[in-house]
């Protein structure tokens, strides 16, 4: 089905609020520690497209979901990680862009054995 | 020589309402009702409308002073006894700012609304409706302002409601509601509000906040919600006029209505989350739980509504079965959100104490205690050892309702749900199958979303750190936000519980 609108050609004249152009050189990208609802939502994020998947691990993920008792027993090698629904294993030396990460991707990592403070996930 | 007699209620009324337009012959009627036609809709025959309350404008007006004046007496002798003392505990006045904050503005959108359908219907019966309907609202509004601006004068968060209401995260989300009503079509703004939020989900605006208002002694507010409450039925009685007008006119109608009805239904039950958490979370003195608010004035009431409505071809709304199922998580998901978040709130949130999370065990046992008391118990131990949970990031919002997408997946209360959609080679994102159905119907609507995170992102909030956004919100950081532990509403609370035990000691003396 066509637009409905009252305007001829409004279809053309829509102006996407959130494109990439709009972030100073950023893209959006989203974060989700799974298993651990503590944090209600997904975190969001302006990062530069050619900053180190690395820096995601290293400087992100400490500083916002650091206060989790869970935090300090998260075994990096065994993290299982999506972006946009599809497995991956982060190259950290690449660039957001080089691991597939786009405008508006949404990263979710598993850690696993840790699923919440005495294993509740929604904590 | 013998009186005139007095006309008839029916005749005054066809008498002061219809025959009192024509047609017009320098412009064609097509340009004088420009929106009557391109949503699709088909009328037939405007006389066919029927107004069960054949109200003529002097009568109007003349009800509504009587209301008016009742009203302000009452809000007087609030303010001159010092009403606000007797409240059941300062946590009430969250509610109040809530209400006043993502409430009022709707009134105000309202009237708006109305004036622009009820000037684009090309017939009388609707039109005339919608004006009263439009008069009302901004009746409402003010009364509602003034009503709370007594609260102002003693506690935060209330100064700034109407520049809140444009800029501030989550009110944005009320504020979506009604911006995407108004930029809609004539027909389709009054199925939006006048049918699915008036008449389908009112009682769970309305009902929660004037009962929890009488339960927590805010008679201010049960005030104006009993002066509102004669206009109420009049809504409910135009949107159900709506619905049934619009079905009889031409089978065609069928469809797009259904469509209608499917996406109001879901706009509407997200903003109606935020009423769940004020009942099960902010009033010192419950009422009931949602879980059984909504089993009456949804599952019950909306059912036998649904099932008048089958004759006309109308089911009930898409994704009302997954509203009904998340009655067990929403509450306290959507307190999780402002817990976390209330630092950029202009209310503030706390934990439940050991008494209230019993409540909410018994009132919640499918999913209370598994899944959310362990949350408040390790946030308690956080706030205790002096780190109380603030969460430093800003969430990912869902494009359509615009909330934090903290909503879990149907069945799956461990998992958050996310969909997608992809539109002109971006990717957007939503909370609920029912939010993205409604992206991907005018994906063209959405994809101007104002999502304020984004908005922040783009330095269009006064900067780039939370502090900069807040003033940009015009809050005032430390008073308005923050705990309720710690906020100066609740210092000045015990300080006047001080004051009365001094008193009523000396009296006792």
């Amino acid at each position: 089905m066509g637009v409905v609108a009252l305007k001829p050609g409004y279809e053309d004249q829509v102006e996407i609020r959130d494109r990439l152009e709009n972030f100073h050189g950023n893209q959006l990208v989203y974060l989700h520690w799974e298993e651990h609802l503590m944090f209600c939502a997904a975190l969001a994020f302006p990062f530069p497209p050619d900053m180190p998947f690395g820096a995601i691990i290293g400087e992100i993920i400490p500083t916002f979901y650091g206060m989790h008792p869970d935090f300090e027993k998260i075994d990096w090698g065994q993290v299982r990680w999506t972006v946009d629904g599809k497995e991956i294993t982060p190259d950290p030396e690449k660039s957001l862009a080089d691991n597939g990460v786009r405008h508006k991707s949404l990263i979710r990592f598993w850690t696993p054995g840790l699923t919440g403070v005495n294993g509740v996930p929604t904590v | 020589m013998a009186a005139k007699k007095k006309l008839g209620l029916k005749q005054r009324y066809n008498l002061m309402t219809r025959g009192l337009d024509w047609e017009t012959s320098y412009q064609p009627m097509d340009k004088v009702f420009p929106e009557a036609t391109f949503e699709g809709i088909k009328i037939k025959d405007w006389d066919k409308w029927q107004d069960p309350f054949r109200l003529t404008m002097d009568s109007y007006w003349k009800f509504q002073a009587e209301k008016e004046r009742k009203l302000y007496a009452v809000l007087d002798s609030f303010a001159q006894n010092n009403g606000q003392l007797g409240l059941s505990d300062p946590r009430y006045v969250n509610t109040v700012k809530l209400f006043l904050t993502g409430v009022s503005p709707l009134e105000y959108q309202a009237h708006r609304g109305f004036a622009h359908a009820g000037r684009q219907m090309p017939g009388v019966g609707p039109r005339i409706a919608a004006q009263m309907q439009s008069l009302d609202e901004l009746r409402h509004a003010q009364t509602q302002i003034h009503t709370i601006s007594h609260y102002n004068k003693y506690f935060d968060g209330l100064h700034e409601f109407r520049h809140m209401h444009d800029r501030v995260w989550y009110l944005s989300v009320p504020k979506s509601f009604f911006d995407d009503a108004r930029t809609s079509g004539p027909f389709e703004y009054m199925i939006a509000i006048g049918f699915a939020f008036e008449y389908v989900l009112t009682n769970l605006l309305f009902v929660p906040f004037m009962s929890g208002a009488a339960y927590n002694g805010d008679l201010a507010t049960v005030t104006f919600g009993f002066s509102a409450q004669s206009d109420e039925s009049r809504h409910m009685t135009l949107g159900i006029e709506v619905i049934k007008f619009l079905l009889e006119q031409d089978p065609d109608n069928l469809p797009i209505v259904q469509k209608w009805v499917d996406k109001w239904f879901w706009r509407g039950y997200k903003v109606l989350t935020l009423v769940a958490m004020m009942m099960d979370y902010m009033l010192p003195k419950r009422i009931m739980s949602w879980k059984e608010a909504w089993e009456i004035y949804f599952t019950q009431a909306g059912g036998a509504l649904f099932e008048d409505l089958a004759r006309y071809g109308i089911r009930p709304p898409k994704y009302a079965d997954v509203a009904t199922a998340e009655c067990d998580h929403v509450a306290h998901q959507n307190w999780s959100i402002f817990y976390q978040y209330t630092h950029a709130a202009a209310f503030h949130t706390w934990l439940p104490n050991s008494e209230e999370m019993d409540w909410l065990s018994e009132k919640y046992p499918e999913s209370f205690d598994k899944h959310y008391r362990p949350r408040y118990e390790q946030w308690a131990r956080m706030e205790a050892d002096g780190n109380r949970f603030y969460n430093n990031a800003l969430p990912q919002l869902c494009t359509t309702c615009q909330i934090p997408m903290g909503y879990t997946e149907p069945g799956d209360p461990t998992t958050i749900a996310f969909r997608t959609s992809e539109h002109k080679g971006d990717i957007y994102h939503f909370c609920s199958d029912g939010c993205k159905d409604i992206f991907d119907g005018e994906p063209e609507k959405y994809s101007q979303s104002w999502l304020p995170v984004h908005q922040i992102f783009q330095g269009n909030c006064g900067g780039a750190d939370v502090e900069d956004v807040l003033k940009w919100y015009n809050m005032n950081l430390g008073a308005d936000n923050l705990d309720q532990n710690v906020s100066p509403d609740q210092e000045l609370w015990d300080e006047w519980q001080r004051q009365r035990a001094a008193v009523s000691s000396v009296a006792a003396e």
